[in-house]
């Protein structure tokens, strides 16, 4: 039994096919790390649903879970604890290395491409329904799973669970027992070396913005540098006029409707 | 439209992936390259399952999807590892087995 590509289908590859290679694309040419994370993210959804209109629904919404769920999570946790602000070097190490690999991409695309379109053109699609045999895909993949690939599927658990430990191995920090400065210890450093003991002040605090690339405002009504997140190119707020005394609309003795106890001025009350 | 289209897009992005792993100094992104490589896999092996139809190739699909989300998890490990030692995430600068 053969299946015919629909024409929905059709519509469906050449929206998100463009969309794929788009991704692709940006992801290895933009400079910001977490740029090229978001362009993989748009990749990784586009697959997601070329998995469900092949007959794949399980691997799709896997896809989505998996990859662009915890995967990409994972990288971007990963960018901000280190490489957030190393951004490429645009120096090469190797001369020409660049324009060789483009030219070595291009012509391997072209070839495997051409190579693959011509080998599978006239190729028959057989489709999943006789494979499945009436069942739905998740109970197919389930009972080939669990029979054929049982082994496969054990030493996966095994796999995962080196993984885990590695992982834990490589990202501890050995310290000696003790070195590990008590809390007293860490405030009575922080009051003694620096001229700063409190925290910073956060960003966007009374300003007109809560966006963490506004600065806070001074008593005075200056920027706070000590708020300015690094990396983040400051914004500049739009500020209300600062009322300047006590008797102005904006003081909250007249938002409350009570009067000024005692005028600092010594002038008439409003 | 035959499945070609799919296995093509397949291909193109693999090189795509392919050159960023060359091109690229960043740990991290050479990283993700890896993962579209991992990915335009994927889309062949349950191209090929459809076009053959049997599920096979959606079993072996899902079992790369493992080894990868498992070889993410250590790379970036070692990545973090690195960047504790040398303070940077390039891949140029790792040019020693130690230190």
């Amino acid at each position: 039994m053969t299946e015919t590509l629909g024409g929905g289908e059709t519509v469906v590859f050449w929206v998100l096919g463009p969309i794929a290679l788009a991704g692709a694309l940006g992801m290895v040419f933009s400079r910001n790390a977490v740029h090229s994370a978001l362009w993989l993210v748009n990749t990784m959804l586009a697959f997601g649903v070329f998995y469900v209109i092949q007959g794949a629904p399980f691997l799709g919404a896997v896809q989505i879970i998996v990859y662009t769920g915890a995967i990409m999570i994972l990288f971007l946790f990963v960018l901000m604890l280190v490489g957030r602000d190393s951004s490429d070097s645009v120096v090469e190490t190797l001369r020409g290395q660049r324009v060789a690999a483009t030219i070595l991409g291009v012509g391997f695309a072209a070839l495997v491409g051409a190579g693959i379109a011509r080998a599978t053109q006239d190729m028959p699609v057989t489709g999943l329904q006789d494979a499945q045999g009436g069942q739905r895909n998740i109970p197919a993949i389930a009972e080939l799973l669990f029979t054929d690939y049982l082994l496969a599927f054990e030493v996966t658990s095994a796999l995962l669970i080196t993984a885990a430990v590695g992982a834990m191995v490589l990202a501890h920090i050995e310290r000696d027992p003790g070195s590990r400065q008590t809390q007293k210890e860490l405030s009575r450093a922080r009051f003694l070396t620096s001229d700063r003991p409190q925290t910073l002040p956060g960003p966007g605090v009374f300003a007109r913005a809560n966006s963490v690339a506004v600065p806070a405002i001074l008593p005075d009504g200056g920027r706070s540098e000590a708020s300015l997140a690094t990396g983040i190119e400051p914004e500049e707020p739009d500020q209300m006029p600062r009322p300047t005394g006590r008797e102005q609309l904006g003081s909250p003795d007249a938002a409350l409707g009570t009067l000024d106890p005692a005028p600092l001025d010594g002038g008439t009350q409003r | 439209m035959t499945l070609t289209y799919y296995l093509v897009l397949a291909a193109i992005l693999f090189t795509i992936g392919a050159v960023g792993v060359l091109v690229r100094r960043n740990a991290i992104v050479v990283f993700m390259c890896v993962e579209l490589m991992l990915n335009s896999v994927n889309l062949t092996l349950v191209t090929f399952a459809r076009a053959t139809g049997t599920v096979d190739g959606q079993i072996m699909a899902f079992f790369v999807m493992v080894v990868a989300a498992a070889e993410v998890v250590v790379g970036l490990a070692i990545i973090m590892s690195i960047y504790r030692t040398r303070r940077s995430a390039s891949v140029d600068d790792a040019n020693l087995l130690k230190y």
